[in-house]
């Protein structure tokens, strides 16, 4: 007979180790073990078995592997952070002791360390790296913002501006810009970098008043690593464009003949310098626009299909403001709307006085848009088109240039959705995205017309106002004929059932009646089987029906809401019209 | 004006004396002590007091020239008016002031000249009478003695006109004082008002010299052409340094040993240059096994992407309205279901800063290093796969479907009902304190038996040529005859009861539990219908008859070990089975069970709170003990096949036992929501149906096979519901028709309904 086995020896209770042990094992510090963990992206797991692990305990625990312990072990960081700690008492102690020289020399001895080698063993692959640079690009940009104050370093913010800004350029040069959504919180940005689809938030450029409860030593922390990061792959990203890195500007002569360039101190006027293009270090780019190669995959012939309309659409995305020049009007959030026309191929411009970095005047006469926030414009030039700004970002998320009727100066706009949302069956969708998608349709081709026709017809039959109508003229300008032959040819049958409602009266009811009993045995029979399900499956049914049912009644609560206020619109616009009648 | 421009001379003259005398004097004093003031102090206190001491003097010329400015503005305003002046001094000292106004000027101008050359600090002594009050001396004409013992005599005092002409006439009239101890008149110099003036203003009285003349530096950093001093250099200026050469040996030990560094050569920016050097950190992809984590990473999940909800501009009908936007507001920021309001904004330049954007990036960071992370696996189920694939209720028909007719007569909630086994009538118990008979196609009320208290039970007498119902009222069981249907058969019956001859003395007769009571022929309990009472010493629960119709048993909660007694009736005995108490007995019930060779077996199922006896009759034995597995059984029934029991509990659950399987059930339905009241199965038909609390009867078809593998197959069919719950309470009692594939069923609202 074996030995007899002990408990919590082996399994679950010695693959993980709580935080105070790992720090104990470590002889850290509670705050040195927490940087170490942020730069070396050491996470606490959730044990299977909490009570295994916790040997009998089921208190709230936090337990790390012991392997990511283990791993920490040999990391030369640690090594450093002594050295600081030794750093830190000397300078102390010579400065108590007024020994200048000695502080002096304790200061220029200062430990160092980089974490290049951190950045390579979190990510072994590039790919890797580009997944997980969503936080990177948020946390950057938002240091990026910050202003220099005692809590924040001033180095590391100029690093994050003049990282972000290389991003930025590199998105503009890639036109890898995907999707823009102005939300409350700040501005989403979605591009393509790398392959993988990157998303990040970007705040609303003001002044950030620096809440109380907030611990910056940790974003600190977590900036270090990302400021390296960044750089890395702003390296790479740089490369594989054929790109300068640091970026360089290609600045049209002077008239002296001298070249500017963007010099180191200058960070602030790097964000005027996305007007520019950037210098390649020679060599051409290939030009990966070329027809994909066509592989032979009869498995899934519609996931082909599905990627070559993608790619037609990111082409099209790409040369979106091709030949478009802007004029960004002084109310306009410049770097925000600069990144994203550039990033369409387009062009900006600005005022002078506002800011450097304008490349051509406001009197130019080829300009073809003037991005204007105000209320009113005292004069107007024939030769552009004056849109407010949310005219840029629908257009970028609907991958085509709408029409401009919407977002003159001062109309009321259209509301600005999500790009982000995929509405799934059962969801919500507002009525503006069903418009435009339909319109988007009916614009792409020409063979779905006529399904897309039947659909609005009916559409058409529960808007049926005076006021929606006018609305719908408005919108789709190119179809107003077809409409209206459309209701002309129903309206004879809407009558034709109100002339003679009772001879048919009887056969209806049978056949309402028909279906409705048949769904309500089908119903019942569902309830029946229901009954049936074994205990071990039942709780997982009624979770999912009961979400299944969230979403509906959250659907149907957005669509009652909806109608209520379609309903008091009108009846306000009804008002006016009697009052200037 | 005359007077005016001699002050003003004087004055100026005065000035010029107060600025060159002290200017010397300091001079001279500060050449002696300098050498001192140097050995003493360092060259930092030097320059500090030097410095100090120049805005000192500074700002004390300053003052001066304020003041001299003032008086002599003062003496300006004044002297026009002549008597002015006396005011303005009459306020330095008023005692003296007023005396000096009654002295003679003349004597007072000699008495001045004696002593103005003196310069010393002591008095002469002119009067010795001491320091007195004056006052005693008022009376006679002199004022003391002086120092040689001769009176000092008063000086004449001139009378109101005098007084007046001198004012007039003598122009240092405003500046003459009388000595109270002389009696002599002095008119004051122009340094005393000077010096009067200044004490007015609470000013230095010696302010008129320089207090803070102009440091003049000796020691400047200018090289001159002499030493200041002629003092050789010393020794120690040509030799080096002896502690310099023991400290800088400490230092050069501490680098050796490594406990100093020595300061590195790279300036910090060029150490900062080198860290932003940037190369492909990733050329070398190929080879990423060897860095590749140990194990699998969790990557964070990514922050949800926004909604529309989130835009600066949303479609209306994602704002918050006022009653959404207080309960927002009101609930805890982790109940919320977004963590922000909705906005709406008429154009972009209106948007403002979001003011918790820093604290959502720093919660994700926290997020990211302090949440503990999980592979969970998400489970991808359709719903309907969940269901169990069962044959449709439509390809089991028959059974009750709609609900057929109403028996409406009872005023309270009928308890029981039971059919008669021809299926033609119906009898149920009401807590109305009535036994109603129904005819069940019709729906009639055809008899009513009014008894005294509720009727807990009633049983229709299962053989087929008796026509008599068993009714359980309190503590009694009622053998009623309800005369319906065929008339000899009601009259057999009649006779069959009046056949019975008590065998007098019988000593058995004492040993009963019961008493066998015959209502007598005349007495109206007998046109009721009421044949037999048997009185019982606890309150029945349950009655129920034996297939055969001869054999019937009784159920008290109470009744200990005789719980269960069972009865004969031909015999009019009545015996109890057990010897023991077996519990709370709920419910029993028989079960004729056919074996082979033509043989039967008599069981007895005795259904406790929590478990289910099976009993041989025969052999006296008990044969299973079932585990319900419930809380407290309220019902039960046996299939007609004999293998299976169905058992109904208060606790919303019906168990199903296959007895071929085990003792524990087969299958636990919770179907209901509330209490189960009854269970039943059909007789012909392969159908159970249970009532329950929740004023629903669940009919399922339940089909037992005789090949001994399959088990038995269990499928709902239909739910009937109709009775209201009143009292919480919904249907009490539920059976099936004995033929037809129909369900009775007794509701508390009432009334009996008949789904077929």
């Amino acid at each position: 007979m074996g030995r007899m086995k002990k408990k919590y020896e082996s399994g679950a209770a010695t693959t993980y180790i709580s935080r105070n042990k790992a720090i104990r094992k470590l002889q850290l510090t509670l705050a040195d073990f927490r940087r170490l963990c942020i730069l070396k992206g050491i996470y606490p797991q959730e044990p299977l078995h909490k009570k295994k692990v916790g040997r009998g305990s089921t208190a709230p625990k936090t337990y790390y592997h012991v392997k990511d312990i283990q791993f920490l072990l040999h990391e030369p960081l640690i090594i450093k952070f002594r050295e600081f700690k030794h750093f830190n008492r000397r300078l102390k102690k010579a400065i108590a002791k007024r020994n200048k020289n000695a502080a002096e020399r304790v200061r220029g001895n200062r430990p160092t360390y980089t974490l290049d080698k951190i950045v390579k063993e979190r990510y072994p692959n590039f790919s890797d790296a580009v997944r997980d640079l969503d936080d990177c690009l948020t946390l950057c940009f938002t240091f990026a913002n910050f202003p220099a104050t005692k809590r924040t370093q001033v180095n590391l913010i100029q690093e994050c501006r003049r990282l972000t800004v290389e991003f930025q350029h590199f998105v503009i040069a890639s036109h890898s810009l995907k999707k823009v959504f102005y939300s409350i919180k700040g501005i989403y940005y979605q591009a393509d970098v790398a392959g993988e689809t990157v998303t990040w938030i970007v705040p609303h450029k003001f002044g950030h008043d620096h809440p109380s409860d907030v611990d910056y030593r940790i974003m600190a922390t977590f900036i270090e690593f990302y400021v390296t990061l960044l750089s890395f792959i702003n390296y790479r990203l740089y490369s594989s464009l054929n790109l300068h890195y640091p970026p360089k500007l290609t600045v049209k002569l002077d008239e002296d003949g001298d070249e500017e360039r963007l010099t180191k101190d200058e960070t602030d006027e790097r964000v005027e310098a996305l007007t520019h293009t950037l210098m390649t270090s020679g060599g051409e780019v290939v030009d990966e626009d070329a027809e994909p190669d066509v592989f032979e995959n009869p498995d899934n012939p519609d996931r082909v299909e599905q990627a070559k309309v993608e790619m037609q659409q990111m082409k099209q995305l790409q040369g979106l403001f091709k030949g478009c020049k802007f004029f960004l009007s002084r109310e306009v959030p410049r770097e925000c709307f600069t990144f994203i026309i550039r990033s369409c191929g387009g062009e900006v411009s600005w005022d002078e006085s506002v800011c450097p970095g304008a490349t051509y005047q406001e009197s130019d006469e080829s300009i073809t848009h003037q991005v204007v926030d105000r209320p009113k414009l005292a004069t107007q030039r024939f030769s552009r088109c004056y849109v407010q700004p949310q005219w840029v970002l629908d257009s970028v998320n609907a991958r085509k240039l709408l029409p401009a009727k919407d977002y003159f100066v001062g109309a009321v706009l259209p509301p600005h959705l999500s790009p982000f949302v995929e509405e799934q069956e059962g969801d919500y969708v507002p009525p503006e995205k069903v418009k435009l998608l339909r319109r988007l349709q009916e614009q792409d081709g020409e063979e779905d017309v006529p399904e897309e026709e039947e659909e609005e017809s009916e559409e058409e039959d529960e808007l049926e106002d005076e006021s929606s109508e006018e609305e719908e003229g408005e919108a789709t300008s190119k179809q107003p004929p077809k409409q209206k032959k459309r209701k002309m040819k129903e309206e004879p049958a809407a009558s034709g059932k109100k002339m003679k409602p009772e001879m048919v009266e009887a056969g209806k009811a049978e056949k309402v009646d028909v279906t409705k009993q048949l769904a309500r045995q089908q119903a019942e029979e569902k309830r029946l089987a229901e009954l049936m399900i074994p205990k071990k499956n039942r709780r997982l049914y009624h979770k999912i029906n009961y979400k299944k049912k969230k979403i509906s009644q959250e659907a149907k609560a957005l669509t009652e809401k909806r109608e209520a206020i379609d309903k008091a619109s009108k009846l306000q616009k009804r008002k006016q019209k009697k009052l200037s009648v | 004006m005359r007077d005016y421009g001699g002050l003003k001379a004087t004055e100026q003259a005065a000035k010029m004396n107060t600025l060159k005398r002290p200017h010397a004097a300091s001079d001279t004093s500060e050449e002696e002590e300098l050498p001192d003031d140097y050995t003493s102090n360092s060259d930092e206190n030097m320059e500090d007091t030097d410095s100090e001491d120049e805005d000192a003097t500074d700002s004390s010329d300053d003052d001066e020239s304020e003041e001299d400015g003032d008086s002599g503005k003062e003496v300006n305003d004044n002297d026009p008016d002549g008597d002015t002046g006396i005011d303005s001094i009459s306020e330095v000292d008023e005692e003296e002031l007023n005396s000096a106004v009654n002295q003679d000027s003349s004597v007072a101008s000699k008495a001045v000249n004696e002593y103005a050359e003196d310069s010393s600090d002591e008095e002469d002594i002119k009067n010795t009478v001491g320091n007195i009050p004056l006052e005693w001396y008022k009376e006679y004409d002199h004022l003391g003695y002086d120092v040689r013992g001769n009176k000092i005599i008063k000086p004449q005092q001139g009378d109101g006109i005098d007084e007046f002409l001198n004012k007039m006439e003598d122009p240092d009239y405003w500046r003459t004082v009388t000595d109270k101890w002389t009696g002599e008149k002095t008119v004051l110099s122009k340094e005393d008002v000077e010096l009067i003036k200044k004490l007015q203003k609470g000013g230095n009285p010696s302010a008129s010299e320089e207090m803070y003349p102009e440091w003049i530096d000796f020691f400047s950093g200018e090289e001159m052409m002499h030493p200041v001093t002629n003092r050789p250099m010393d020794k120690r200026s040509f030799i080096p340094s002896k502690w310099e050469r023991l400290k800088v040996g400490k230092m050069v030990h501490a680098i050796k040993m490594g406990w100093m560094k020595p300061r590195q050569q790279k300036t910090p920016e060029e150490e900062e240059e080198d860290k932003r050097k940037r190369y492909d950190l990733w050329s070398d992809e190929a080879e990423d096994g060897i860095l590749r984590r140990y194990r699998q990473h969790i990557p964070a999940p990514k922050l949800p992407l926004p909604g529309h909800v989130e835009s600066y501009n949303p479609p209306p009908e994602y704002l918050l309205t006022k009653e959404e936007e207080e309960k927002w507001t009101e609930q805890e920021p982790e109940e919320r279901r977004i963590n922000f309001l909705p906005q709406k904004y008429s154009c972009m330049r209106l948007v403002p800063a979001y003011s918790k954007f820093i604290n959502e990036r720093f919660e994700r960071c926290l997020d990211l290093y302090l949440c503990a992370r999980q592979r969970k696996m998400k489970m991808n189920v359709n719903p309907e796969d969940l269901i169990p694939k069962l044959p449709k209720p439509k390809d089991l028909q028959p059974f009750p479907t709609t609900q057929a007719l109403v028996y409406k007569g009872h005023e309270d909630m009928v308890r029981c009902i039971c059919p008669d086994p021809s299926g033609q009538w119906l009898v149920s118990g009401s807590d109305d304190g009535t036994v109603r008979f129904w005819e069940v196609a019709t729906a009639r009320c055809l008899k009513t038996v009014e008894v005294s208290s509720r009727v807990t039970c009633v049983a229709w007498n299962p053989n087929e040529k008796h026509c008599l119902v068993a009714v359980s009222v309190g503590t009694t069981v009622m053998i009623i005859n309800p005369g319906l249907g065929d008339k000899k058969m009601v009259s057999d019956t009649d006779a069959m009861l009046l056949s019975y001859q008590n065998e007098a003395g019988s000593s058995s007769e004492k040993e009963l539990p019961v008493d066998w009571v015959q209502s007598d022929l005349n007495v109206k309990d007998y046109k009721t219908g009421v044949r037999l009472r048997i009185e019982h010493p606890k309150e029945v629960a349950q009655v129920t008859w034996h297939d055969f119709g001869d054999f019937f048993a009784t159920v008290m909660h109470e009744g200990q070990r005789q719980a269960v007694l069972v009865h004969r009736l031909t015999t009019r005995h009545s015996q109890s089975p057990f010897s023991k108490s077996k519990g709370w007995v709920q419910c029993v019930k028989f079960h004729q069970r056919r074996t082979g060779g033509g043989k039967t077996m008599t069981m007895l199922y005795v259904a406790t709170q929590r478990f289910v006896r099976q009993y041989d009759l025969v052999k006296q034995k008990m044969v299973k003990k079932l585990q319900t597995n419930c809380k407290w059984v309220s019902s039960m029934d046996i299939h007609p096949g004999g293998d299976n029991v169905i058992v109904g509990s208060f606790d919303c659950k019906n168990a199903w036992f296959d007895l071929d399987l085990s003792t524990k059930p087969y299958q636990t339905l919770r179907h209901h929501r509330g209490a189960v009241r009854q269970v039943a199965y059909h007789s012909r038909y392969p159908l159970f149906a249970s009532a329950s609390d929740d004023g629903s009867i669940i009919v399922c078809h339940g089909k037992v096979y005789s090949d001994l593998l399959l088990n038995p197959l269990i499928v709902p069919v239909k739910v009937l519901r109709g009775h209201a719950i009143t009292k919480r309470l919904g249907v009490m009692d539920c059976a099936f028709h004995p033929k037809q594939p129909w369900i009775f069923s007794a509701g508390a609202d009432g009334t009996i309904r008949l789904y077929s």
